[in-house]
């Protein structure tokens, strides 16, 4: 049973991979139903339905389970109407609906307050940053990184420094960024560039150097060289290997977003989520989140297929 | 073997058909020559001496084969020929041209995978002539004449993945002969493929050299092999890489996989086995040092043997 439940990876068929590929997603938010919805399981708080005879309680006020307690025990020995309330959690957990209801509304009804953008609109400001961004970086990243794979004496004279700069963490170049690129989307595609670029540059270097020595020397027998032999054979020997790099490096491009979004003036799909968090519209907060989520998974998850279709002659697909 | 050894005639003992056809082959023009041919380099462990003094000349349309034990060089010497290494001192000349670098005159068959994976069999095989500049619709007459050439017109939109061992190397060999090079340098193309793929790429390899203008230099480990491919056999000594003997094979052609038992066949091989395999010498220190200690695990009545 055990070595039937613990096969290797290459042993699962396609429906079952499906399954559980569905049943990862099913757990978690099981976890989360079980949390909201279970009277006695947590539920710190109390959730006041009725004030009774506490001056200071209020309908849908949310307080300490003790504290209520207290409040009931104060109200029986002062012979005053006893408080009502239901078991509740914090704030900041709210229930998968009222999740699922923010992200309806988020997107369908138009926002309720004009001096808070809407998620869609900050959504697209921030994938327009994370495509400059990361375009910006693949420009320069890709040929530096490819060039210096392919020569070492290059690859000798940009890796080391590059090496050491991709230990600055980006956003310290935050206050740099907006004192040279003002207060607007440039410094925060700035942060996005300074946080892929080197990587980039290092990883791809790398991926071609693990071209098989092999076939360039197979291109030089019959007759290829110098700018030939880069564009016909160590650019399509390593295509489908970039690519996948690439898809890594634009996760990595998303998760210096939010630094980024933070720096200058707020914008985006950050401000969107703080802007909630201080009106403590929590609901909201987890549904932008999500979205990120979603948007990077479903993303890569398209590139993935797209990169199937591109490269068909690409074996290490198949153990994917 | 030494029971054998007396029967058998001399592997220096040629018929008269095989001495003249060896007097044909030397009347034609030298292709390759290489004079006092050295490599030196330098290693973690110090300067290494992997070739000396290599001397021989090859002749049009014949076949060559080089042989020798691991770290005798063979493959040091077809890159230097191919262009993809440097020697150090000596010379190497393709009719008559000092070699430099990688050429289209020389053809070269790698015994790894060499094709582009990234190309179909027809393309791959079009790479030589769009490299050296012709439009798209010759080379793929090209390369579409080579692959019927090596039985593989059928897949020529098939991916080099999707073919076997044995075809990927056809594919190889068209692949180099496109560009209709001088000589066409093999380095151990067949020692991945299993025993029969290997016996049928032999017939084919000379068959296609029957039929084609082109001269081969072959390397290979494989004693069989090598006698029942080549004119001469080229024996390489180990540390420092240096020709030992130049063997006529003394086999008539056209050869037939039932030659594998003839006298002359087995004198030739007795003859390469005392070249290539001398009397036991001392092992290297660091296998001296692997010495197992056998330990019984099963049990004491259990026996297999």
């Amino acid at each position: 049973m055990i070595s039937r439940l613990f096969g290797r990876a290459a042993d699962i068929d396609a429906r079952k991979r499906t399954l559980l590929g569905i049943g990862s997603f099913l757990l978690p938010l099981l976890a989360w139903c079980l949390i909201s919805y279970t009277p006695f399981i947590w539920h710190p708080k109390v959730l006041v339905t009725d004030p009774g005879g506490v001056d200071y309680f209020q309908v849908d006020m949310l307080v300490d389970k003790a504290m209520f307690k207290e409040e009931v025990a104060n109200m029986q020995q002062a012979h005053l109407a006893l408080p009502q309330g239901r078991p509740s959690n914090p704030i900041y957990l709210p229930a998968p609906d009222e999740v699922a209801k923010a992200f309806y509304n988020g997107f369908v009804n138009p926002p309720r307050n004009t001096d808070v953008p809407s998620m869609p609109a900050s959504l697209w400001h921030s994938i327009q940053i994370i495509f400059w961004g990361f375009l910006i970086s693949s420009v320069i990243g890709v040929p530096l990184g490819i060039l210096s794979g392919t020569y070492a004496t290059l690859g000798r004279l940009n890796e080391p420094f590059i090496e050491f700069f991709r230990y600055l963490p980006a956003p310290a170049f935050g206050a740099l960024a907006v004192a040279i690129l003002g207060i607007y989307n440039g410094p925060k595609i700035a942060i996005i560039v300074i946080g892929t670029l080197f990587q980039q540059v290092l990883i791809i270097a790398n991926t071609t150097r693990k071209l098989e020595t092999t076939l360039i020397e197979a291109a030089r027998t019959l007759g290829s060289k110098n700018l030939k032999l880069l564009t016909k054979v160590v650019v399509p020997g390593i295509l489908p290997d970039l690519y996948r790099d690439q898809r890594i490096l634009l996760g990595w491009a998303w998760t210096y977003l939010i630094v980024a979004e933070l720096i200058g003036t707020s914008s985006g799909i950050t401000w969107f989520i703080t802007q909630q968090a201080r009106y403590q519209h929590f609901d909201n907060v987890y549904a932008a989140i999500m979205t990120i989520g979603l948007i990077g998974f479903g993303s890569d998850l398209v590139l993935a297929r797209l990169g199937r279709r591109l490269f068909p002659w690409d074996r290490t697909q198949d153990r994917q | 073997m030494n029971l054998i050894a007396p029967c058998l005639p001399s592997y220096l003992d040629q018929s008269d058909e095989v001495r003249a056809r060896f007097e044909r082959i030397r009347s034609r023009e030298v292709i390759l020559e290489v004079r006092k041919l050295g490599k030196r380099y330098r290693s973690p462990q110090g300067e290494v001496e992997a070739l000396r003094g290599i001397d021989f000349s090859v002749r049009r349309r014949e076949f060559v084969c080089v042989i020798g034990p691991s770290g005798c060089g063979k493959s040091t010497l077809i890159r230097i020929l191919a262009g993809l290494d440097r020697h150090t001192s000596g010379e190497a000349l393709l009719d008559g041209k000092p070699i430099t670098g990688p050429g289209q005159d020389r053809g070269m068959v790698f015994q790894g995978y060499s094709l582009f994976p990234w190309l179909t069999v027809k393309k791959n095989v079009m790479f030589g002539p769009r490299m050296k500049g012709e439009g798209y619709d010759q080379a793929e007459r090209d390369a579409k004449l080579w692959l019927e050439l090596v039985g593989l017109e059928k897949f020529a939109d098939a991916y080099p993945h999707q073919l076997s061992g044995g075809m990927r190397q056809r594919v190889a060999i068209a692949r180099a002969l496109v560009n209709q090079p001088r000589i066409l340098l093999m380095d151990e193309p067949f020692g991945a493929l299993d025993a029969q793929t290997r016996a049928k790429m032999q017939s084919h390899l000379i068959d296609i050299w029957k039929n084609i203008d082109v001269t081969v230099l072959f390397i290979t480990h494989d004693l069989d092999e090598a006698i029942y491919l080549a004119d001469r056999i080229l024996v390489l000594k180990a540390h420092p890489g240096e020709v030992q003997e130049v063997i006529e094979v003394p086999v008539p052609r056209p050869r037939m996989p039932g030659q594998f038992n003839s006298p002359e066949f087995r004198a030739t091989k007795a003859r390469l086995e005392t070249l290539i395999h001398p009397a036991p010498e001392p092992l290297p220190e660091d296998e001296q040092a692997v010495k197992p200690h056998m330990i019984r695990f099963t049990d004491v009545h259990d026996n297999v043997e």
